[in-house]
C-alpha cells in the first residue's frame, strides 16, 4: 500500500528512521531533495529530506527526530501504518560532480544527509573527508556507515563523550589552518553550525553549499514561508534550494524566521501529550 | 404601495449579524430560503433577449432557472444550471454578478435580480436531495490526464467524463479544489459545499489523485508514456510576487498565498485543538494590496485588533463581500503603497513605512498613473503584515516536460492556441495558467473550451 511504513529503527534516543513505500517518489528522487508529509487528517505539512530511495523496491527512506508535535506523532507510527500524505521529491537535486577533495559536514540528525551526500561525491570519484557532530556519543548517527564510506572521518560530540570536544566547524577550521586544501565544502545540519562552517571557509574563498531547513507549507512555490535571503535576493528554499551557496545566505534571518512559531510548537506538544496543562483555552 | 416596493426592491439575503460573524468562520451569506427565493424569482421580468445570459461567461439560461424556480421545480432548475457549469454552488456564492449576469439585468425601474442568490439556493437545494448524475456517453476508451483540480481543471474533467472518456486529475496540494479549497476561506465559501460539488465530479467518473505534482513526481511526458492521449494544464496562478521592498522577509510578514494557505487549506484558526497547523495574528494587521480583503477578513476573525488594508486603486471581489468586510471592521486606506518594513530586535515587523498617492500626468492614451505625492510618508505599526498584490501562474508542469510548451517570460502565462487552446501536441492549457490571475467562472469556461477541442483532439488520434 502506498506511504505504508515498511521498516522502522531506532537509531538513537529520539531519532527514528523509517522506511516507506512510495514508488512514484522512489523513481524520481535524487540527492539533496526533500518530501512533505502529514501525518493524520488535522496534521501539519512538514518537510523531511530524502536519506536513501530504491526505484526497484519502491521505498524511500526518512530520518527524523521526534522534536515537535508532527514528529513525535509520526514517531509512534509503527511498520504496517500508513502515512496521511506524502509528496515529493521536491527542491532542486543538488549538484554531484567531481570536485576532487571534498569536504562533507553533518551535524545533529542531519548526518544523514550527510551520508547520502558523501556516498553520492564518492561514487563519482571524489576524495571525501567527512566531519560529524553531535550533542552526545549516543546521537552519532550513521557513524559507522561513514567509516566505512569517506576517506576520512573526524567525529565531535558536544560533550566530549565521543571523539573531538566541540564542533565540526572546529576541526574544519584546524584542516584549512593545517594546510589542508578542498575543493567544495558541503554541510548540512542546524543553522548555527552551516553559518559557522560559512565563516570557516570564507577567508579561504572554498566553494561551501548549504542546505537549509527553513519552515515551510506546500513546498511547491506557492506560500513562500520558506523565503530567505541569498546574496540580497529573496529566494524559497522549497523551489530554488534547498541547497544554496552558504556564504551568500543570510543566516541571521534564516534563524529569525524558524523562531517564529516557537510558543505554538510548545503549545501543539502539550495538548497532543495531554499534559493536563490549560493554558492554550 | 406596499406591494409596489416588493417589486422593486430586491429580497435581501440573509446574513449573520455582525457581532456574531467574527466569532466564528462559519459563512456569512445564509442563503434564501424557499419563500425567499420564490418572492425573488419573481421579480424577474422574463425578457425575451435576455442580456444577462449574454453577461455570463458560461451564457447560463438565467430567465429559463429562474422560471423553473418560480414553478417550484428547483432541482430541474438546477440541472439546467449544472448543464453549462459543473458547480453551480459555488459559483452562486463566488461570481462577481455585479459585473457579470446582474449587469446585464435589465430590471431598470427597481434593483437588478439577485441571480447570485437564486443560483446558489437551487444548487443547495439540489446538493441537499441528491445530484442526480447525467447520462455518460459510452467509454471511448482513451484516457486525458488533467493537471491542477481547480475550476478550470473541474471543468475540464466533468466535460470530457461526460463525452466518455477516461479522466484522471491529479492535484498536488492534499485535498483537490485548487483555490476554492486553499484560497477561499470558509466564511465565503465552506468547504463542505466545495466537497459536495468535487463529489458530483468524481459521480461522473473523474478519478482524483491528491499529492502528485506535476513537474517533480511526475512529468507530462511520463502521463504520455503511461498512456494518457492528451495532458490538460490548469495549474493556476498560484504562485504569489513579492513587493521588492526591503523589510519583507522579517517574521509576521506572510504572503496572501501563505496566509490563506494556513487558514483555508490547514485550518489554522482551530489550532491547537483542531489543526496542527499555527497562525500568528496579533495587534494590528497591515494588508499590503488589493487583494487582502479575505485575508483581512480572517485576520478580524483570528483576534486582530485593528486590521487595514492598503492599496492603490480599487479592491479585489465582490462588491457583497467587499461591504461585509467594511461592517465587520476592515479598515481601508485607497491611494498608498508600502515602502518598507520596519523590524524590532527580534527582526519582528513593528512598522510599514506608506507613501500616498495622486494621479500623475495622462499618458498618450489618456491613462493617469498614480504617483507618490513627495514627503507624504507615513508610518502604521503592525506586528502580521499581508502580501496581498499579485498572483503569478505556475507553470512547473509545462517547463518539466520535453514537448515543446511555451511560456510567455514577461507575464509566466502558457502561450496557448486562442482557438483550441492547445500548447503543443496534445498539451492544452487553460484558466489562470494561461490568462493570468482571474476568476473562477473564467477558469470554468476555458476548462469547458479546452474539454471540447480535447474531445475533437482524441477523435482523430
Amino acid at each position: 500500500m502506498e506511504n505504508e511504513i515498511v521498516y522502522k529503527e531506532e537509531l538513537a534516543p529520539e531519532i527514528k528512521l523509517m522506511k516507506v513505500r512510495a514508488p512514484l517518489i522512489a523513481r524520481k528522487a535524487r540527492s539533496g531533495q526533500f518530501v512533505i508529509l502529514r501525518v493524520s487528517e488535522d496534521g501539519e505539512r512538514i518537510p523531511l529530506t530524502l536519506i536513501d530511495w530504491d526505484p526497484k523496491d519502491g521505498t524511500i527512506t526518512l530520518v527524523f527526530r521526534e522534536v515537535g508535535a508532527t514528529t513525535k506523532e509520526l514517531g509512534k507510527l509503527n511498520v504496517g501504518d500508513v502515512i496521511h500524505d506524502l509528496v515529493g521529491p521536491l527542491g532542486k537535486p543538488g549538484e554531484i560532480a567531481l570536485y576532487g577533495r571534498v569536504c562533507v559536514i553533518g551535524g545533529g540528525i542531519a548526518i544523514a544527509a550527510a551520508y547520502e551526500r558523501a556516498k553520492k561525491l564518492k561514487e563519482v570519484g571524489n576524495y571525501v573527508v567527512a566531519i560529524i557532530g553531535a550533542r552526545t556519543a549516543e546521537q552519532l548517527i550513521f557513524r559507522d556507515e561513514l567509516k566505512g564510506l569517506v576517506d576520512k572521518l573526524y567525529v565531535t560530540t558536544d560533550d566530549g563523550s565521543e571523539g573531538i570536544k566541540g564542533y565540526p566547524s572546529d576541526v574544519l577550521k584546524g584542516l584549512l589552518e593545517s594546510g589542508e586544501k578542498f575543493n567544495l565544502v558541503y554541510a548540512v545540519g542546524p543553522e548555527a553550525l552551516m553559518k559557522a562552517v560559512s565563516e570557516v571557509t570564507k577567508p579561504y574563498k572554498i566553494k561551501t553549499i548549504v542546505s537549509l531547513n527553513s519552515l515551510m507549507v506546500d513546498g511547491t512555490g506557492m506560500c513562500g514561508c520558506c523565503r530567505v535571503t541569498v546574496g540580497g535576493k529573496t529566494m524559497f528554499t522549497c523551489v530554488d534550494g534547498p541547497e544554496f551557496d552558504g556564504h551568500s545566505v543570510d543566516f541571521e534571518e534564516l534563524m529569525a524566521r524558524l523562531r517564529m512559531y516557537e510558543e505554538e510548537e510548545k503549545l501543539a506538544i502539550k495538548v497532543m501529550e495531554g499534559c493536563g496543562c490549560r493554558s492554550w483555552m | 404601495m406596499q406591494k409596489l416596493d416588493v417589486r422593486l426592491k430586491q429580497i435581501p439575503m440573509p446574513e449573520l449579524p455582525v457581532e456574531k460573524r467574527l466569532q466564528t468562520f462559519d459563512e456569512v451569506a445564509l442563503g434564501y430560503s424557499e419563500e425567499q427565493a420564490l418572492a425573488e424569482a419573481a421579480r424577474c421580468l422574463q425578457c425575451t433577449r435576455p442580456l444577462c445570459v449574454e453577461m455570463c461567461p458560461l451564457r447560463i439560461d438565467v430567465p429559463g432557472f429562474i422560471k423553473l424556480i418560480r414553478q417550484g421545480n428547483y432541482v430541474e432548475a438546477a440541472q439546467k444550471i449544472r448543464q453549462e457549469n459543473c458547480m453551480p454552488a459555488v459559483c452562486g456564492r463566488v461570481c462577481p454578478q455585479e459585473r457579470l449576469c446582474v449587469l446585464g439585468c435589465k430590471n431598470v425601474i427597481g434593483d437588478p435580480i439577485n441571480i447570485g442568490g437564486l443560483e446558489r439556493f437551487v444548487a443547495d437545494y439540489e446538493l441537499e436531495t441528491g445530484v442526480t448524475i447525467p447520462d455518460i456517453a459510452p467509454s471511448t476508451g482513451k484516457s486525458v490526464a488533467i493537471v491542477g483540480s481547480g475550476p478550470a481543471g473541474l471543468s475540464a474533467a466533468a466535460e470530457l467524463a461526460k463525452r466518455g472518456h477516461h479522466v484522471v486529475v491529479f492535484e498536488a496540494l492534499h485535498e483537490p479544489g485548487g483555490v476554492l479549497t486553499y484560497g477561499i476561506p470558509e466564511f465565503r465559501l465552506p468547504k463542505k459545499v466545495v466537497k459536495q460539488e468535487i463529489d458530483y465530479v468524481r459521480r461522473l467518473g473523474v478519478e482524483i489523485k491528491t499529492n502528485i505534482v506535476i513537474g517533480r513526481t511526475l512529468t507530462v511526458d511520463d502521463l504520455f508514456d503511461e498512456g494518457f492521449k492528451a495532458v490538460f494544464i490548469g495549474s493556476g496562478a498560484g504562485l504569489p510576487k513579492l513587493l521588492g521592498i526591503p523589510g519583507e522577509n522579517l517574521c509576521g510578514v506572510y504572503t496572501l498565498n501563505e496566509f490563506l494557505l494556513r487558514v483555508n487549506l490547514m485550518r489554522a484558526y482551530l489550532f491547537p485543538r483542531g489543526s496542527k497547523t499555527p497562525i500568528k495574528v496579533r495587534g494590528r494587521v497591515a494588508i499590503l494590496g488589493a487583494r487582502g480583503m479575505d485575508a483581512a477578513r480572517a485576520a478580524l476573525r483570528l483576534g486582530a485588533e485593528e486590521v487595514c488594508i492598503f492599496y492603490q486603486r480599487k479592491l479585489v471581489g465582490r462588491v457583497d463581500d467587499i461591504r461585509r468586510g467594511i461592517e465587520e471592521g476592515v479598515k481601508l486606506q485607497p491611494s498608498t503603497k508600502p515602502v518598507k518594513l520596519l523590524g524590532d530586535e527580534n527582526r519582528w515587523v513593528k512598522l510599514v513605512e506608506l507613501v500616498k498617492l495622486k494621479p500623475g500626468q495622462p499618458d498618450k492614451t489618456g491613462k493617469t498613473k498614480l504617483i507618490p505625492v513627495p514627503g507624504s510618508e507615513f508610518l502604521y505599526s503592525a506586528e502580521t503584515v499581508v502580501i496581498a498584490t499579485d498572483h503569478v501562474p505556475n507553470t512547473v508542469a509545462a517547463i518539466k516536460t520535453a514537448r515543446n510548451v511555451k511560456v510567455d517570460e514577461k507575464r509566466g502565462t502558457i502561450i496557448v492556441d486562442p482557438e483550441t487552446l492547445m500548447a503543443a501536441d496534445g498539451v492544452f492549457a487553460g484558466g489562470d495558467v494561461v490568462s493570468g490571475a482571474a476568476s473562477v467562472i473564467e477558469a470554468i469556461k476555458a476548462g469547458k473550451r479546452a474539454a471540447q477541442s480535447i474531445h475533437a483532439y482524441l477523435m482523430k488520434h
